[in-house]
């Protein structure tokens, strides 16, 4: 019973783990290359929080900075790309 | 046993199960823009369950996580407007299912005039 919230844990790393295959399957798959950009920012966003989820079932507090810094380049990525696909770049 | 960490897994095991139904959205829906709005809503709301999730779990993480948490609301619905206004414009068809397009109208109105 003592052990029953790290066994929570690691059950949620399962299905993120099953989120971030699955958008990497449309990442492969999508027709065009929109698709394969809002497939790269669902993987962002779901890899933000494994990598979160690591930290945590680790304890070693320098993850939250690596998902910080993490967060902050793949914004900036998705809105570059978005930027290009219009032609404004 | 510390109640605090069981609830913070408890709202960690809600949050991941959002992130993998987002997943599956992005995976199974016919169209980009039925894919973004999958795959936005879920994973925005998902990640903020597993984050808060988290800093419950963790008491001394809860500060920095809350940022993150701030960061990824504000974030997530300016670059899936991008990409929504990039697909437009770009001309991607919506999937023959849908019956109304309120922005291809506004513009035949605009040209119209």
């Amino acid at each position: 019973m003592d052990k029953l919230p790290e066994i929570i844990l690691q059950i949620s790393v399962y299905f993120v783990s099953a989120g971030i295959i699955l958008s990497t399957l449309r990442m492969i798959k999508g027709p065009s290359m929109a698709d394969r950009a809002v497939a790269l920012d669902t993987f962002t966003v779901i890899s933000i929080s494994l990598i979160v989820l690591i930290a945590c079932l680790s304890g070693r507090v320098i993850f939250l900075d690596v998902g910080m810094v993490y967060a902050i380049l793949s914004f900036i990525g998705v809105v570059a790309v978005a930027r290009y696909l219009e032609g404004g770049l | 046993m510390e109640w605090n960490a069981l609830l913070g897994s408890i709202l960690t095991l809600t949050g991941s199960i959002f992130l993998f139904l987002g997943a599956l959205g992005i995976y199974r829906m016919p169209d980009l823009y039925n894919r973004m709005q999958a795959g936005t809503k879920a994973t925005t709301l998902g990640t903020m369950l597993t984050l808060l999730g988290i800093g419950v779990c963790h008491t001394e993480w809860l500060g920095q996580v809350l940022i993150l948490i701030m960061f990824i609301a504000l974030t997530n619905p300016i670059s899936s407007h991008a990409l929504a206004r990039a697909a437009h414009f770009k001309g991607i068809p919506l999937t023959e299912k849908s019956i109304v397009d309120k922005l291809k109208e506004e513009e035949n109105r605009l040209e119209v005039k």
